[in-house]
């Protein structure tokens, strides 16, 4: 990991030393263990601070819709991918953002951490590929890959598909896997128990929106939940208003889901939120043979027609 | 009003003894998640603090207000009526001190010199709170420099403390001294013991290792404060979620909401969040926090400012430290509030 | 425990269409219970929460005087959706206020001296409720000279007109009442609210000004009643901004240490200039 916090750092600060971007968007360490900070350097000093490491929960991508200025963005491979998104859906210009592309090796989940210990860590350290975790009297070590996110485990983009320079060489990509295991088998079940599951998963839903907040795909200057000529929603917490939330935040990712993770990671209630997107990139994928952001000359399928579409309705 | 001392090992039937004239909710883990909860068979005493605040006891995320009549045909139709409840005795226990604190900072907001909220008092005056010393701060806890600290007493009608073979109970207030009197199990505690806890409790306040200063920022104006430069900075990386103003002992703001199914309708109060542009937007579209920036200081500036100035200089936090654990981008009230005071 | 969110119920006794635009509405509210009608004491400058079942609440200025007894009157422009919904009820519907809230223009304090009332557009409602105040034979010698220039863009979107026309008449209040172009329908006045008040060129000597109106009047009439010479102590205006509770609970309409809503709506300019530009 070191690594490519120094080769990040090197880049970020040529590249503000040169006058190329206004800003450069990484990650700076976190006040709190397992977690690290968005952070935003208009200096080559400020450049320094810059860290790479296993706890950017949060899609830097998601910084970009609307940007006038000229940015760098340090991006992982789904990162890359919702710049891809974004420079398709006209968010950002491609001249105007410099992907600084990370080969990445996943991200740990905190709450897979948690859970082990069922203890608060106080502090955590990284090294030789293990997480060693310190709270009030213990000290525990474990594999990176124990406790990665499950997105990670799952991922088959770990290289960005698109950028302008990357940190190392690529790492390679895991073959082999079904990402939708786990939702094949749930689709076997009947329709009141799929209910029942997404209405218990939601259930601690506080309705503070961190999921939609940290998603790259929710730009909308105006989300459907805060509309208020009419108003679509109610804003208490009952659980149609909730479940309405999150199945319309779900389909409107449809197709454009790049499975990050940032809902999951900003969610302070540990609610499995792309338990609602997975299934949807799944029948996009199946049906239309699409994954988003791998390119930028690629349009969406449900955003364009073509004659050879598998549904007879459309023909 | 003596101390009281119990055996741990007849907790449950101190709880069980109390559960006859309250409803008890006690501290649980569900997953990764303490809560309070009612009814549980174990309670949990060993925990840092509950993921939410316990501010939900007396004001629910969602709560109904009035009810009334929307069919023209009703003699009563369109004019609001109370809801009909009487709050129910209840008995927390294992509170902490710093958000039986937060609860003293919102008697002051949900009360003021011309108005008092029913809603709030209503449920505040029928519990009772048997508070638990804090005994593992968090090293995200800085309630030392805000006023409070890990045996904090205010807002507390008994204080526990753990003594390892132990639980030792000072009584507050008259309501706590009846909880004591109700309660099986406890013998008077001997002066050692209440020396042991001093003990425990100074050693608590050392293990308190997170400080802020805030003296500067009562000596600066809010215009001084509210154009400083830093704002930009934080605002840069805020995602203005909720998460937290909806997780803060202290956070107060609520929305009133009219709903209605079928020919009858409620008027709810919701939480609601200064980080939502939503919250200031006028009819007429104008909005005066129309930028990030505005939204993110606000909430701080609210906090370490303004309430200062219109409370008696009390700080509106407590130093629970939710915040910072559950930022998804980890803004740091610390650091915020450093800048402030720099 | 009383609930002070708890609307008095009031049966809507007279809509009248105030602009020929159709979104100012004036409605004439009656009490259901007279005890209610004893307990909502008001003073010129309060609002009130106008509160429709099934659609909520909205914070509107008192435009009634408490020397009008047996109603209120409130004048809603309608632009969100409570405000829609009342738009559309009809003579004789139920509905509700609960108030009275906030402060008030501080009359007392106003004693002896000579008043400048400055309003543009639909802000002149509490200050409709002012003057008829004052005018009120019991309140009159109270005061000095009362100035009173109110300006809108059409004569059509003027309010009031029975009330400013009679005052017109009488010989202890000065109205400039003011169009912002020629109109032909108009044999008044012309010409911008700040240009018209310097015109008028009220003494600011031992005088206090009320002024209220859109932010683009009150960016152009703050200079000009500076340059008439009021202090910013002297200078008192209304703020609006969003509201829920009222009673400075909720938190919406804080702005640095105020709530709006019970430390104001009236504020005076000094006070204001302590103030983030939060409204």
């Amino acid at each position: 990991m070191e690594e490519r916090t120094k080769k990040i750092r090197e880049i970020a600060k040529r590249l503000l030393s040169e006058g190329r971007v206004d800003v450069v968007l990484g990650y700076r360490a976190g006040t709190v263990p397992l977690k690290n900070a968005p952070y935003f350097a208009r200096t080559p000093e400020e450049a320094e601070n810059f860290i790479w490491d296993s706890h950017g929960r949060i899609n830097l991508a998601n910084f970009l819709p609307q940007r006038q200025d000229r940015v760098a963005v340090v991006a992982k491979g789904c990162d890359a991918r919702n710049i891809v998104n974004h420079i398709v859906e006209n968010q950002i210009k491609r001249d105007q953002v410099y992907i600084i592309g990370v080969p990445c090796q996943g991200m740990i989940d905190p709450g897979l951490v948690y859970e082990r210990e069922g203890r608060l860590i106080e502090e955590a350290i990284e090294a030789d590929g293990r997480l060693i975790v310190k709270g009030q009297g213990f000290e525990t070590t474990m594999e990176r890959t124990e406790v990665l996110r499950q997105n990670c485990r799952s991922c088959a983009y770990r290289n960005p598909p698109l950028y302008d320079e990357l940190v190392t060489d690529p790492v390679p990509e895991q073959e082999g896997l079904d990402p939708y295991e786990d939702i094949k088998e749930f689709l076997t079940r009947p329709n009141s128990e799929r209910f029942d599951y997404f209405e218990k998963l939601i259930e601690p839903c506080i309705r503070c929106y961190a999921c939609r907040d940290a998603c790259p795909l929710c730009y909308c200057a105006v989300c459907f939940v805060d509309e208020h000529m009419p108003q679509w929603l109610g804003k208490s917490i009952d659980p149609r208003d909730k479940m309405t939330f999150h199945i319309l935040r779900a389909f409107h990712c449809a197709g454009r889901c790049t499975d990050c993770g940032a809902c999951e990671a900003a969610c302070p209630m540990n609610i499995k939120v792309r338990q609602f997107t997975r299934r949807l990139e799944m029948d996009v994928k199946e049906l239309y043979g699409y994954e988003a952001g791998l390119s930028p000359d690629i349009q969406p399928p449900l955003t364009v027609y073509r004659p050879d579409d598998p549904q007879d309705f459309i023909k | 009003m003596a101390d009281m001392i119990l055996k741990k090992s007849a907790l449950a039937d101190f709880i069980k003894s109390l559960s006859g004239s309250y409803k008890v909710f006690t501290p649980s883990r569900e997953g990764q998640e303490v809560k309070f909860a009612s009814n549980q068979g174990k309670v949990l005493l060993d925990f840092q603090n509950t993921l939410l605040s316990p501010k939900d006891f007396f004001f629910p995320q969602s709560e109904r207000m009035f009810e009334y009549s929307t069919d023209p045909a009703a003699a009563d139709a369109f004019i609001l009526k109370d809801i009909a409840t009487e709050p129910e005795p209840r008995l927390v226990f294992g509170i902490r001190p710093c958000d039986a604190r937060a609860f003293v900072i919102l008697d002051r907001i949900f009360k003021n010199d011309q108005y008092t909220d029913s809603y709030w008092f209503a449920r505040r005056e029928a519990t009772t709170l048997i508070g638990l010393g804090c005994q593992n701060p968090c090293p995200t806890c800085f309630c030392l420099s805000v006023g409070g600290g890990p045996f904090s007493e205010e807002g507390l009608d008994v204080l526990a403390c753990d003594l390892g073979e132990t639980l030792l109970f000072k009584p507050l207030t008259e309501k706590g001294q009846q909880a004591l009197d109700k309660a099986e199990g406890l013998a008077e505690a001997d002066d050692k013991t209440s020396q042991e806890a001093a003990r425990i409790k100074e050693q608590a306040e050392a293990a308190i290792s997170s400080r802020i200063s805030t003296d500067k920022i009562d000596e600066k104006t809010v215009m001084e404060l509210y154009e400083a430069p830093h704002w930009e900075v934080v605002q840069e990386r805020c995602l203005n979620c909720g998460v937290c103003t909806f997780v803060c002992p202290t956070c107060h703001c609520f929305d009133i909401q009219d709903e209605v199914a079928g020919k009858v309708g409620d008027r709810i109060r919701n939480w609601d969040t200064c980080m939502s542009w939503l919250f200031t937007q006028h009819g007429s579209g104008h909005n005066p926090r129309a930028d990030k920036t505005s939204r993110v200081r606000q909430r701080f500036m609210h906090k370490f400012k303004y309430i200062p100035m219109k409370r008696g200089g009390d700080i509106g936090c407590v130093g629970c430290g939710r915040c910072i654990m559950l930022c998804p981008v980890n803004i740091d009230v610390r650091d915020v509030v450093r800048d402030m005071n720099a | 425990m009383s609930n002070p969110y708890k609307p008095y119920p009031v049966r809507i006794d007279k809509v009248i269409v105030e602009t020929e635009d159709k979104n100012l509405r004036s409605f004439r509210l009656v009490f259901l219970n007279p005890e209610d009608d004893k307990a909502f004491d008001y003073t010129p400058g309060q609002f009130a929460e106008l509160s429709l079942a099934g659609y909520g609440e909205i914070p509107i200025g008192i435009a009634s005087s408490p020397t009008e007894k047996g109603h209120l009157l409130f004048t809603v422009n309608k632009v969100g959706a409570v405000s829609s919904a009342l738009h559309n009820m009809k003579e004789g519907d139920i509905m509700g206020v609960r108030g009275p809230l906030g402060n008030s223009y501080p009359l007392k304090d106003m004693e002896g001296r000579d008043i400048v009332i400055v309003a543009g557009g639909f802000a002149v409602t509490t200050l409709r409720s002012t003057i008829t105040w004052m005018l009120d034979p019991a309140n009159r010698d109270k005061y000095g000279k009362i100035t009173f220039v109110y300006g809108a863009r059409t004569p059509g979107m003027l309010l009031y007109k029975d009330e400013w026309r009679a005052w017109q008449k009488r010989d202890d209040i000065d109205p400039y009442i003011t169009i912002d172009r020629e109109h032909p329908d108009w044999d008044g006045l012309v010409g911008l609210v700040p240009a018209v008040l310097e015109e008028a060129n009220p003494g600011s000597e031992n005088a206090v000004a009320l002024v209220c109106g859109p932010p683009i009047m009150i960016k152009f009439t703050q200079p000009v009643v500076e340059k008439l010479g009021f202090a910013d102590e002297d200078v008192i205006m209304s703020l609006e901004n969003r509201m829920k509770c009222g009673i400075g609970i909720c938190g919406r309409c804080n702005v640095g240490p105020e709530y709006v809503c019970k430390d104001g709506p009236v504020f005076t300019k000094a006070q204001l200039n302590e103030l983030p530009r939060e409204y």
